[in-house]
This record gives structure tokens, sequence and C-alpha cells, in this order.
């Protein structure tokens, strides 16, 4: 697309301000979606960080679910930070029992996967889709990637060096149209994800 | 669970505090006294809970000193429920803060509710991994707490009386005093600092962006989904709601309901709607009827 896009930012609840700051800093347009009707005249849609089971619940509420859905199935790009990130998962586990989706990652993603808040952190992390340059990233009551499906690219891990184990932690994965991080690079000042979501948007 | 994050990863710093109360943004914390009110708020979409032994309103009507809750309790809202749990420290009391912190809790409220453990000094937030919030009445109030750790605030109101207007009032004399530094020139800032009493550094830093520097809910006297919008659309980031949710005739459907209208707190129609045949919101009392010795915003300095 030619014209400079806009994307929404669904704003049922948690930080959306600063995905929208993140995203004017970007070069795009940026704006709270949270009506079926607010879901016409976007480009691509960012689900922010917050609570999944909050977020989960409103959802189902407000009927928002079904229009989501159909918004992907349409081929609209999707970027989640980590409740964003559960609710573009096709899987959780570790949630509620009547939680919902949106899906469009063939993924299992665990919430809390991290522990509770006080093992919050923030760690650097390499990400060769965005350069060499590590990305400062913030894991907040964080979910993590605990299984992928094969159309399933990961984007970044946490080494299992890091862990103390033998397993790496999957925190940034990519299918298609649709992109999502266990972290929170809209409370950075660095906008290499927005801009890779952004770059995904222009070329859909 | 301690963390088995090592080497780079680093727990407990500012912007990881900051960023949790970031994550609470236009939501409900709700004031439970035990799991199964615990479950109740979870389902109704609260974006997380308090966890504390009385509701303001008992701790006003049963007089005594009020403290930390029964580890127990505080542990069996935590099983109960997956989203945030919080509970409450007696204000410079940092050996409850310590004991809450090992049991788990996301958030500790140093909080002017319970009875205050010190009458000059409240909690060095610094040296704690998990975060706090703290009441606030003013500005200068909100930025002593800040420098003092705090990684959230909120306003005081007036807790446990169902009567919003000391809210509102906390809430717009915060946003006045924001506005009025933001209008000063660079030269005023050391003498509004003076006057404020609050650090120099912290009034730089909210004249230039003209916010606080950490998320501002609202508390104290938010009983009715009109009253949680009104103080939404006042510029609160999200809404505590204390003894209004479980001391009124039906604690689900109001919690429902307060919950909508926080989302769509610009959306009369849907405040409207939600408001619908609630029953009784919980007794109120006056501020202006509670003797000034007995109002729990006057605790904290």
């Amino acid at each position: 697309m030619s014209k400079t896009p806009t994307i929404g930012v669904l704003a049922i609840q948690g930080d959306v301000r600063e995905h929208i700051r993140a995203l004017h800093d970007s070069g795009v347009n940026a704006v709270p979606v949270k009506t079926a009707k607010s879901f016409d005249n976007i480009d691509g849609l960012v689900v922010p960080g917050g609570e999944s089971t909050t977020m989960s619940i409103l959802a189902i509420k407000n009927n928002l679910f079904e229009p989501l859905r159909a918004m992907q199935r349409a081929g609209m790009p999707m970027y989640g930070s980590c409740a964003g990130l559960i609710m573009l998962s096709n899987t959780v586990m570790d949630g509620r029992a009547d939680q919902e989706t949106i899906g469009g990652l063939d993924i299992v993603a665990q919430r809390n996967a991290f522990g509770r808040q006080v093992d919050s952190f923030e760690i650097d992390l390499d990400i060769p889709a965005i350069g060499d340059e590590p990305f400062h990233a913030l894991f907040i009551r964080a979910p993590l990637v605990a299984e992928i499906g094969p159309d399933v690219e990961v984007l970044a891990s946490i080494p299992a060096a890091v862990m103390n184990d033998d397993n790496d932690r999957i925190v940034a994965v990519r299918q298609g149209n649709v992109m999502a991080t266990s972290f929170h690079p809209e409370i950075t000042n660095d906008l290499r994800i927005h801009q890779l979501f952004i770059d995904i948007v222009r070329a859909s | 669970m301690a963390s088995n994050v090592s080497n780079n990863a680093v727990t407990g710093t500012d912007r990881v505090k900051r960023g949790m109360a970031d994550m609470l943004k236009g939501g409900v914390i709700m004031d439970v006294v035990n799991a199964e009110q615990a479950k109740i708020a979870e389902d109704a979409g609260a974006i997380a809970v308090m966890a504390l032994e009385r509701v303001p309103a008992d701790i006003r009507a049963e007089g005594g000193v009020s403290r930390m809750s029964d580890p127990d309790m505080i542990q069996g809202i935590i099983d109960a429920v997956s989203i945030p749990v919080m509970a409450k420290a007696r204000i410079g009391h940092f050996v409850e803060a310590q004991v809450i912190q090992s049991l788990g809790v996301d958030y500790i409220d140093e909080s002017e509710v319970l009875t205050p453990a010190d009458y000059t000094h409240h909690i060095d937030k610094w040296a704690f991994t998990v975060p706090f919030v703290c009441g606030a009445t003013n500005l200068g109030e909100a930025l002593r707490r800040i420098n003092e750790g705090a990684a959230m605030i909120r306003s005081k109101g007036e807790a446990g009386t169902g009567d919003v207007s000391n809210a509102v009032m906390h809430m717009r004399t915060i946003r006045a005093e924001i506005n009025r530094l933001s209008s000063m020139a660079e030269d005023e800032l050391y003498v509004a600092a003076k006057e404020i009493q609050a650090p120099y550094d912290l009034v730089v830093e909210v004249a230039r962006n003209g916010k606080l520097p950490v998320v501002l809910f609202t508390a104290g006297g938010i009983a009715t989904p009109a009253d949680a919008a009104m103080m939404m659309q006042m510029g609160a980031d999200g809404v505590f709601v204390g003894s209004g949710i479980f001391k009124s005739g039906n604690p689900a459907q109001r919690a429902n309901a307060i919950v909508q209208a926080t989302m769509h707190y610009e959306d009369a129609d849907v405040i409207a709607n939600v408001s619908r045949g609630l029953g009784e919101a919980m007794v109120g009392i006056n501020v202006a009827d509670i003797p000034v010795p007995h109002r729990l915003a006057e605790r904290g300095w």
C-alpha cells in the first residue's frame, strides 16, 4: 500500500497508550479500537500487554471475538505483546478454563511461565530479524511459547544457558501476517519490533 | 517461586515495577476478603484483586488497630485466582512488606486504610523486588512516594464511605498541580519544588512531561459504574474499588458493571445499560460527617 497505514490498538485494557506512542513514533497512524465498528478502516491490529484472562472475559461479553477472527481470516496483520501473544495463540496453557483467544498462531502459549511479578525481568535478546544490535526486552509476568507448529517462525529465544537448564525459551514468533512477543517493546524506546510489524502491514 | 533466570537477566528493576502497573491500566482492582470473593472478582473481569481481612467500611465500623492480613488468607487468595494479587501493608511497616513479598504477592499497597506503623517515615520501597502502590491527595505527596520507590500512585479518596467526592478532589488537585508546573518557567521550578515539598528532579520531570512518571489510578469511595467512568474521564488510568462491590446487594453484577463501565468510560449508553437493576449500592457515609481525626486520607506524610 502507498498511503500511510492506520493501525488499531485493541483497547479493552492494558498498555494501549504505549503502543500508540510507539506506532506514532514509527511514522504510522494509530488509534485505539474497542468496538466492532471501530475495526473498520484499520490496516493492522496490535493486541497490547495487559491481563489476558481479563481481555478474554471482556472480549466475550462485548462480542468482539467473531469480528476479530473474521478480520484475521481476511488477512489483517496482527501483532501481540505479552497478553497479546496469548490472545493470538491457538492454545493457552495455565489460563482460565473458559479462556478464548483470537488465534492465528499455531502455538501453545504458557501463561505466567516465568513466575509472578517478583520474577519479572529485563534481558538483552538477539533477534536476527531486526538486526545485529541486541534488543533490550522487558518480561512482566510474561508468557512463553511452549510449543510451535510447522509453519511458525521463531524470531527470538532466551538461551538455555541463561535459564540454567537445557531448554531455550521461545519468546517471539511469526506465522504469516501474525507476530507476537512475550516481552514489551512498547515500554522501551527501541522501535525495531514495531517497525518489523509495520513492514508486514505495508507488504500486505 | 524464586527466579531461575540468571546471567544478564535482572529482576526488580524500576522498569519492570512501573511496567507492571502499565499492564493494569484500564482495569478495575477489587478488594476481596476471601477466595470466594476473589473468584467472583476474577470472573467479572477484575484486572487484579486486593487481599485484605476487612474491607475499609468494616474497618471503619469496627475500629481498633488494622494490620496486614493473615498470610494464610493471602495465600488462599493467591491460590484461588490467576490474575495478579495485591496486599496491604501499614504505612512505614517494612517488615509487613517483607512478609507480603515473601508470599509472592504481585504488588504491595502501603495503605492509609490500615493503621500507620510510623508517623514520620514511609517504607523505603527501593529495597524491595516487589513493586508498591501508594495513595496521594496531591502532587507533592505523590512525588514524595515516587521518590521513596513507589511504582504506581492512586488517589486516596476517602475509603469505606461510598462517597466519591474526595477521590474527585484528589484527582483534580493532582491534575491541576501538574498543569501548573507545566506552565512554569524553568527558573520557577526550584521554588515550586520547595512549595509542594517534592524532590526537584521529579518536579522538573513532571513539568517537562505533563504527567506523573508512574501510572495514576483512582481509589476511595468509588461505588457505582458511573463513579468509575467519571474517574476515568477525569484522567485516571484505572480504578480501585474497595467496599463498593462486596458491601452491595449484588456483588457479581455490580463487579461486572463497574468493569464494563471502566472499559467503556466514554460511552454513556453502555454505562446506562450496566447501571440498570443493580440493586442496593453500599450504604454510604458522607465524608463531611466523619470527624477529621477519623478520615483515612489524613494518614500519610
